[in-house]
């Protein structure tokens, strides 16, 4: 008998952990991916001060504030959701994680909303009133659609990934005792709300 | 030989605190931001958002029960993305 | 991690599956590490083809061959894919997925499916950044800097070039996730990080910078593409962009990749050196330090590629200054291989040569470094043939030739034959002439003014050129015989599983090719990496069958 019937299971066993931090430096560059807009962010508002406020002044804060609350809570709801799972209870555990995709979507249509009205402004790059924008505010609206459209990307892949993993905690395969998928997917969803938690204040708080 | 991976539950209420204590400091950084306190204004922006930021780490991400190692590399890259600006900025502020 | 699985006939992780298509699926990381192999060494020589044609062109002023566009598409495509599809993922990819496991002892890596989809992205780069070739209005003629403004007008295809560099990017972060937590999570009980071999912790300080360096090239090229798709000016001075801003971002990555390039092949060298000496390595934790020093100091001096560009005065001291304080670190690796060498049983042993080649050829490139890093001197030789030859030195003398050398140190575990050493000896030493030929006569060209990235050049500059250009056959056919010899090779004689008589134990306890899982079973940690007292013994007692 050759080894020809022992799988990759049997020799390298499950680790949580690793998986746990191979996830942290996957977030990690995010972090820096994000970190290069916000490079460039600070260098055009070094360089553009007034220009930057007055870009800030055409945005909605109470847009912008309801999506806050929308991330925030849907970062609870996960974070419940692993609470749940971890005592067992995996129908609520999966019930939360649909409410953070709920979230997720609403965040999604304000966004949306938020980009439509900015599109019937004619603010998106090549518009008309874009085009009479000064360079600095112009650089401005760039960011903000570059970083809040990056963002959003990020906020659907995260939507997918929680989806999946719904779908195998009902499946069973995601469970009590072995919940690390759940975490990772989790550890990624609250990434996306910390980046809103800067990209909130940069954009809509400019004075 | 891996690190112990302990269970920690972070309780339902606790949660719920933290998420109220965000959303505290989210409605704080909103006012705050009525105010004009020049070059202060995006500094006490930013410490606003990185005490959310702690909190979401700390709280929602179990950081706080994490070995120190992985705590350890997570206040590196922050650090090290600040030293980054930093130096950057050794650039653009003596023009 | 327990046992693993006895398995009762020997059966070597080729044998183990037939056919094309269970390479292409395979999660065996030796495997994987072979796929990389041969696409890496197609890549390779095409750019190899390419230095060449561009050495042609230089045999005498005026043009020879190319005109300007095409000379000038041809060193972007030929800088991109030594740098993107060979230099970055050469050895941590190839060597650095075949022997890690077996080098900690553990049966694979941490993530085996990851490896392969990292592989995919990686053929997937490769194939984007040579499609650009096929359509439009050819590759891009940037240089492989992209600098903008330049990248953002031209009409070549630099999007397509771009996103080809990003998902090579993509690609590399993934390696470098997968050896850090199989560093931290899969050494073989009893091997403590202080008795993890060099190659590991090379690789484990690498894969920190990969992780963290990566990412900002990757949106700085994303910034690129959206530049030129939407128009919008985020580095056009005319839209009131800042181009130097885009070469802070870029060498925020470049420089750190540089050690990328470097790490690696500083850790095979430091793999390699006691084998042939049979004594410890000098200075043992002064390395894994130095890489680290490396690894950390090597992410704050980006602006050193950026003292003619604009940079204000101070930021320009304070980057001069880091300069110099990261090339201590390497500078200390140097003088601990010296000290290795001292007094040891030297058998000159082809791997052997790449690696003294290496320390020779990398010191060159070295204090050529310096020159280029001290602020005064930079602004005369900046963007001259001094920089091509001082970066060549490092990068081909340097990370080149230990990736030979690890060729040829590797051959009998990856194909169980020992191919032909004379030939291999007379293939080096070809080679190193070779090289020297080809890029001593940039050093002094630069020395004399001749700009770097044009078809054509003062007659004054003819003779260093054509040294050069000679050179450059001499190096071709150096390459031709060493390939050959290694093709011949693979039908050689049989090699045992531990001709080099190392200690460490990819060598120690595994079979020449090893298993699927490379242990009989798990090792058992009881000396030291490189203790080599009574190593006949030690090896005697673990040799397989
Ligand atoms: C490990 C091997 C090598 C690496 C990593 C490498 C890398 C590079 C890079 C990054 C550039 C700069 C391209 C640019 O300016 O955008 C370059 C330029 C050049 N390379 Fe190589 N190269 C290698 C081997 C060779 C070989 C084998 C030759 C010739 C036989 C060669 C000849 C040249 C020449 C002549 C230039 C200068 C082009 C110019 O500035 O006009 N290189 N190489
Ligand atoms: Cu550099």
């Amino acid at each position: 008998m050759s080894s020809h019937a022992v799988s990759h299971n049997d020799v390298i066993h499950f680790d949580p952990y690793g998986k746990k931090l191979g996830m942290w430096l996957f977030l990690f560059t995010e972090v820096l991916l994000f970190g290069g807009l916000f490079i460039v962010y600070a260098t055009y508002r070094f360089m553009n001060h007034e220009a930057f406020h007055e870009g800030s002044a055409e945005l909605d804060l109470v847009i912008g504030a309801i999506n806050t609350v929308f991330l925030l809570t849907s970062s609870l709801t996960v974070a419940l959701s692993i609470t749940a799972l971890q005592k067992g209870n995996a129908k609520l555990s999966v019930n939360l994680i649909m409410i953070t995709i709920l979230f997720a979507g609403a965040f999604m249509m304000n966004k949306y909303y938020e980009w439509t009205l900015k599109f019937e402004h004619g603010l998106f790059p090549g518009m008309e009133h874009y085009n009479q924008l000064s360079n600095g505010e112009a650089q401005f609206f760039n960011l903000y659609f570059l970083m809040t459209g990056l963002h959003a990307i990020h906020v659907i892949v995260g939507a997918i990934i929680l989806l999946i993993v719904a779908y195998h905690i009902k499946k069973g395969n995601v469970t009590k005792d072995r919940y690390i998928y759940l975490e990772n997917g989790g550890l990624y969803w609250h990434l996306v709300d910390v980046i809103w938690i800067y990209l909130f204040p940069l954009f809509y708080l400019i004075i | 030989m891996s690190e112990e991976h302990g269970t920690h539950i972070v309780e339902y209420k606790f949660n719920i605190l933290i998420w109220i204590d965000l959303l505290i400091f989210t409605l704080i950084t909103i006012e705050i931001a009525q105010f004009d306190f020049q070059a202060l204004t995006v500094v006490i922006a930013l410490v606003v958002a990185t005490i959310k930021t702690y909190l979401v780490g700390t709280y929602f991400m179990h950081l706080k029960f994490e070995n120190r190692f992985l705590q350890a590399i997570v206040i590196g890259v922050g650090i090290l993305f600040f030293v980054v600006l930093f130096f950057l900025f050794t650039d653009y502020l003596y023009f | 991690m327990t046992a693993i699985p006895q398995s009762g006939a020997y059966v070597n992780f080729y044998q183990e599956k037939r056919g094309f298509l269970s390479w292409l699926v395979t999660e065996d990381h030796k495997r994987i590490a072979l796929l990389y192999f041969w696409a890496i060494s197609v890549f390779f020589v095409v750019a190899f083809i390419l230095g060449l044609i561009m050495r042609l062109e230089l045999i005498a002023p005026g043009r020879t061959l190319l005109d300007p566009q095409t000379y000038n598409e041809v060193f972007t495509l030929h800088g991109v894919i030594m740098i993107f599809l060979f230099i970055i993922p050469g050895i941590p990819a190839i060597f650095g997925n075949f022997s890690l496991p077996m080098l900690i002892g553990a049966p694979d890596v941490a993530f085996p499916k990851l490896n392969l989809i990292s592989w995919y992205l990686y053929v997937l780069g490769g194939i984007l950044a040579l499609s650009t070739l096929l359509y439009g209005e050819g590759p891009a003629d940037t240089g492989w800097t992209f600098y903008a403004p330049y990248s953002v007008k031209t009409g070549t295809n630099v999007t397509v070039a771009v996103l080809a560099a990003f998902v090579l990017g993509f690609s590399s972060i993934l390696t470098g996730v997968n050896f850090i937590v199989t560093m931290h999570q899969m050494r073989a009980p009893g091997m403590s990080w202080m008795k993890m071999p060099l190659f590991p912790w090379a690789l484990y300080a690498t894969a920190w910078i990969q992780v963290l360096a990566t990412p900002v090239v990757g949106i700085t090229l994303l910034m690129i593409v959206a530049e030129r798709t939407l128009g919008i000016g985020l580095f056009d001075p005319a839209l009131g962009g800042d181009p130097v801003l885009y070469q802070h971002l870029f060498w925020i990555y470049s420089h750190p990749a540089v050690y990328i390039m470097v790490l690696p092949a500083m850790g095979l060298v430091s793999e390699l050196l006691p084998v042939f000496v049979k004594k410890s390595i000098f200075g043992y934790k002064v390395i894994v330090y130095s890489s680290l020093a490396i690894a950390f100091i090597g992410y704050f001096v980006w602006g050193h590629h950026m003292f003619t560009s604009g940079m204000s005065g101070p930021a320009r001291i304070i980057f001069s200054v880091l300069t110099f304080l990261v090339a201590i670190p390497s500078a200390i690796k140097v003088f601990n291989w010296v000290s290795t060498l001292y007094k040891g049983s030297i058998e000159i042993r082809t791997p052997l040569l790449y690696a003294l080649a290496f320390i020779f050829l990398f010191t060159i490139g070295g204090l050529t470094g310096l020159v280029v890093g001290a602020l005064a001197t930079d602004i005369h030789v900046h963007d001259t043939y001094f920089v091509v030859g001082h970066f060549h030195y490092v990068m081909f003398g340097g990370t080149g030739f230990a990736f030979f050398g690890a060729i040829h140190f590797y051959f009998p575990k990856i194909w169980g034959r020992m191919y032909n050493q004379k030939m291999a000896n007379v293939a080096f030493s070809i080679l190193f002439v070779g090289f020297n030929l080809v890029y001593f006569p940039m050093l002094v060209l630069g020395m004399m003014g001749m700009p770097r990235r044009y078809y054509d050049y003062l007659p004054e500059f003819t003779l260093p050129n054509q040294i050069s250009t000679v050179g450059s056959w001499i190096l071709a056919i150096g390459l031709i015989l060493m390939i050959t010899n290694l093709i011949r090779g693979r039908k050689g004689p049989k090699a045992s599983s531990n001709p080099w008589g190392s200690v460490t134990l990819d060598w120690t306890h595994t079979q020449s090719p090893p298993t699927l899982y490379n242990f009989e079973k798990t090792p058992e940690i009881e000396r030291g990496p490189y203790d080599y007292t009574d190593y006949e013994a030690y090896i005697k007692k673990n040799l397989q069958s």
